[in-house]
């Protein structure tokens, strides 16, 4: 199981971010991501595998003071 | 007398940030993006700060903010908003930085940094603000940097690193303008004054808290070098016409303070001259 910004996901095998950004509709979506409450830096989104109990944050930039 | 030759004001120059403006203008709470763009357009500022957020990837017709920024144009500056804690701030500001690095933009290594102390004042947490200033900069991060009016706090912020200091006219959103403007002239003279230890070019802007274009002016009059606001614009009845008062207000303070200003005296002093005057003879 993986959280995704506060909701949890099933999937049958390991995924990549890069797949996991596929499957959530955002691989073309600028968009920062940390895995544990580490960043992972987008130049290494492909090759990183997300393991069971793996908790991401994905962000993006919204309107702020 | 040196006098002001030029109508054009000179840029704020941030480390490699050129602000070609001295209003530095937020992101949110604009009723629409396409009354945000204009808003910015008219206030001619050249530097926007975003927020970073896992909710609202796109809005519900699914465009993105950044569809109404010209990433080309404007500096953008993620702030850490809403963080609470040194550690938050610090994670907040790495994800803005991945963000920018992805958008090429020249604000990827900045960070307006912002660490609350609590919900209902949303004033700066001193001692977190200063933990994530230091370990930002550590980081290589250009570091903007929100604190309260206190000018003692505020040369730590400085000595912490800090590129610029950020001190609140008055809390975030109250539009209660410049609520101390003693405190803020002494942010302005520890920092700016060699006599105290500052430096002329030592950059101040005034951040929070500015609700009307006096306002604005009131703060530049004080000497500092720029104004951040957002509320003030976004919230107003008519927030392009207001973005276009910001700016000229800003404008009249930055000349303001430079043409020095008359002493305040207890005494009236007549303008015209009593000699030759027909009236009590």
């Amino acid at each position: 199981m993986i959280t995704v910004n506060g909701t949890s996901h099933e999937y049958d095998k390991e995924i990549s971010l890069k797949e996991l950004l596929i499957k959530l509709k955002l691989a073309t979506s600028l968009c920062a991501i940390e895995v544990n409450s580490e960043l992972v830096s987008h130049t290494i989104r492909d090759e990183f595998t997300l393991q069971d109990g793996d908790t991401v944050e994905i962000v993006s930039l919204v309107g702020g003071g | 007398m040196k006098t002001l030759t030029t109508n054009v004001i000179p840029p704020l120059q941030l480390q490699e940030i050129t602000l070609t403006s001295r209003l530095v203008v937020g992101t949110g709470k604009y009723p629409d993006y396409e009354t945000m763009q204009q808003a910015l357009e008219e206030s001619g500022c050249s530097a926007v700060t975003v927020a970073v957020r896992r909710e609202r990837l796109v809005d519900d017709q699914g465009r993105s903010i950044l569809d109404f920024i010209d990433c080309d144009k404007y500096t953008i500056l993620p702030n850490t908003a809403g963080c609470f804690t040194a550690e938050d701030a610090v994670r907040v500001a790495r994800l803005g930085r991945d963000l920018l690095e992805q958008l090429h933009n020249a604000g990827s290594s900045w960070v307006k940094l912002e660490v609350l102390g609590d919900k209902t004042t949303l004033l700066p947490d001193p001692v977190g603000t200063l933990d994530a200033c230091k370990e930002l900069v550590a980081d290589g991060f250009s570091v903007m940097c929100y604190s309260s009016d206190d000018p003692i706090m505020a040369t730590r912020i400085r000595d912490a690193g800090a590129t610029c200091v950020m001190p609140a006219g008055s809390p975030i959103g109250t539009g209660r303008g410049i609520a101390n403007p003693c405190a803020i002239q002494l942010c302005i003279e520890l920092l700016k004054n060699p006599e105290h230890g500052g430096d002329p070019d030592y950059p101040v802007i005034v951040d929070a808290g500015v609700g009307t274009p006096s306002d604005v002016t009131v703060a530049m009059e004080l000497g500092a070098d720029g104004v951040l606001l957002n509320t003030g614009i976004a919230h107003a009845t008519d927030p392009v016409q207001m973005a276009r008062a910001m700016r000229l207000a800003c404008d009249a303070g930055y000349y303001g303070f430079r043409s020095g200003r008359i002493p305040r005296k207890l005494h009236a002093t007549a303008s015209s001259p009593w000699n030759g005057s027909i009236a009590g003879e």
